[in-house]
């Protein structure tokens, strides 16, 4: 496959997100303005600009009409996805970090970072279908987990949350209450800071994917550890296929380390593993950072990965990946 | 496959068409329940004979679905940073990337096999050191036994040497390289070779005009890299006056080579 290099951030990727019906792709970067692209040839199609500090993630309603972001600028951010405008802005006293849109699109979940004395803590804000109406007030804040949480995301018929962060722990929640349900241990769970969670379609379970060299596919009801996939660098960032029955994940060494070590030792590619069979199939080399962010289209046939170099490399699948055989 | 429906006007046949408006017109037949559909032509073939060409082709329609709103979203205007036509940067990759298998675990492909097995295709232990052929008979086989310079003749000569010398009652060594040197009175130079011609292209591209007994690359100590030149030897005289004949200006790697016979080494 020959990937379409998109280079419209001028700093690393940090997310990225497919509309449902797989037409549209979202990217954040730490450049301040998310951006939106034809996802078959990789046209840009606007980017949405106001934020004034990096952009740390996003998600776009069910019907692609609205997009929220969560910025280290410490503001949320709702926009209209055709025309670019800004709708509302959700005001925090710390860095925004993970957005995410409930099934149904009017609840939204937003994390923000501990920052001088406040804690770090989960938000959940009501999102009316007319932004006029939108309020800032907050339906449930959770506090507890210490460090910063990375990543969260709605559980299934929006019952719970799930969180998991700086503290390798992942939480589930009950959404209307704020109780803590389940909570992994110690001893089977991560082991280092979670950087990523994907969650499957049907949201019976997730992929996290950890710095602790590993990524795991949990069960969302019971936080049962269903598989484990093994790699030899830290991982940012995971995605499944909705197609077949892979998973992908991505890394590479500390961006730190980047400049000390050789290109190929830097392991910066996405890894495909068999998600039953948690065996490799096989890596996408192409950049020359760590990979932050993946994002699998809706329809499998091709997945989108954004690295610390700034680029987002968009692969369309040969036949030869449908052909694979385990 | 591209096959021309379309009828020209008769008049626009020039005379030297040989008359191809004489032929049936092309038929076309379905497609039919399965998707196939037939196309007969006719045409004249290189002898002047009339042939009928009959073209199976199967017609598949795709159906690819896009969800609600796809159409809509691919005439939306271009905003922010796009709106004036900047695409950004956006390119297709040079580099066609491929899925790569994983290696077994603590496994690390060494570059060296990996030149090594793509330069040679399979190394094999089978070499002849008579005719230098790989893989298709042992040197005590070898059909040009007889031919090549005899291991024996050479230290009698190297004897009748040390008889000269016998005045003065020194130890003269054998001179290895005697043999060598004999091999390389008819030893053929080549030159302007690309940079990736390696020995084996060499003896593949000579071998077709004989047993070749030696067949070598000059690379640079320090570099690494190829000099552009190279030397042949062929078991048989004639066949490198061949070789000279027929390769000298042929193009290789798209550059053209110089072959001669080398000048014999200034002491």
């Amino acid at each position: 496959m020959r990937p379409i290099l998109m280079k419209g951030h001028e700093r690393p990727l940090t997310f990225l997100k497919y509309n449902r019906e797989g037409d549209l792709l979202f990217s954040c970067a730490k450049d301040h303005t998310p951006t939106v692209w034809f996802a078959d040839n990789g046209e840009r199609l606007g980017t949405y600009k106001g934020h004034n500090g990096a952009v740390w993630c996003c998600d776009v309603s069910r019907d692609s009409r609205r997009l929220i972001t969560g910025s280290a600028d410490q503001t949320a951010k709702l926009w209209d996805v055709k025309s670019g405008t800004e709708l509302f802005t959700f005001k925090f006293d710390s860095p925004a970090r993970a957005v995410d849109f409930a099934v149904g699109d009017k609840l939204a979940v937003i994390t923000t970072d501990p920052f001088m004395e406040l804690t770090s803590a989960i938000h959940v804000k009501s999102i009316s279908s007319d932004p006029d109406e939108q309020t800032a007030e907050s339906l449930l804040t959770i506090k507890g987990p210490r460090g910063r949480i990375q990543t969260a995301a709605w559980g299934p018929l929006n019952k719970t949350i799930i969180s998991a962060g700086e503290d390798a722990i992942v939480r589930v929640w009950d959404s209307e209450t704020g109780k803590l349900l389940i909570e992994s241990s110690k001893e089977t769970g991560h082991q280092n800071t979670v950087s990523s969670l994907f969650m499957s379609e049907d949201g019976s379970h997730f992929l996290t994917g950890s710095l602790d060299k590993s990524a795991k596919l949990w069960d969302s009801r019971t936080l049962t550890i269903l598989k484990t996939y093994v790699t030899e660098r830290p991982v940012n960032a995971v995605a499944m296929s909705p197609l077949l029955e892979h998973v992908v994940i991505g890394g590479g060494q500390s961006a730190s380390e980047v400049t000390t070590t050789d290109r190929r030792a830097g392991k910066f590619e996405a890894k495909f593993f068999h998600k039953i069979l948690q065996e490799e199939i096989g890596g996408v080399k192409g950049h020359f950072g760590p990979i932050n962010a993946l994002a699998f289209n809706p329809d499998g046939r091709s997945f989108t990965s954004g690295g610390e170099d700034g680029y987002v490399r968009l692969h369309h699948f040969d036949q030869d990946y449908f052909n694979i055989k385990m | 496959m591209a096959i021309s429906t379309q009828r020209k006007d008769w008049a626009d046949y020039e005379e030297d068409d040989g008359g191809d408006f004489l032929l049936p017109p092309t038929e076309v037949i379905g497609p039919d329940k399965k998707g196939i559909k037939k196309v007969i032509s006719y045409k004249y073939n290189d002898e002047g004979k009339k042939v009928k060409v009959t073209t199976t082709i199967r017609v598949t329609k795709t159906v690819t679905r896009t969800g609600r709103g796809v159409e809509e979203r691919r005439s939306w205007p271009k905003f922010g940073a796009a709106a004036d036509g900047n695409d950004g940067c956006i390119s297709v990759s040079q580099e066609d990337i491929h899925l790569e298998k994983p290696t077994a675990p603590g496994e690390k492909p060494k570059e060296k096999d990996i030149q090594q097995a793509a330069g040679t295709g399979g190394g094999t232990l089978m070499v002849c050191r008579t005719c230098g052929m790989k893989g298709d008979h042992w040197t005590r086989e070898c059909r040009y036994k007889n031919l090549a310079p005899n291991p024996a003749d050479a230290t009698s000569e190297t004897s009748k040497d040390s008889d000269n010398n016998k005045g003065t009652k020194k130890y003269v060594a054998p001179r290895p390289d005697r043999k060598r040197r004999e091999d390389e009175e008819h030893s053929i130079r080549v030159s302007n070779l690309s940079d990736d011609t390696r020995d084996d292209d060499l003896r593949d591209l000579f071998a077709a005009f004989g047993p070749v007994a030696r067949a070598r690359v000059l690379f640079d100590h320090h570099t690494g890299k190829s000099r552009g030149f190279g030397f042949v030897n062929f078991v048989h005289k004639e066949d490198g006056e061949r070789a000279i004949q027929k390769l000298n200006g042929y193009g290789y790697d798209s550059l053209i080579l110089c072959v001669e016979w080398a000048a014999p080494r200034s002491k």
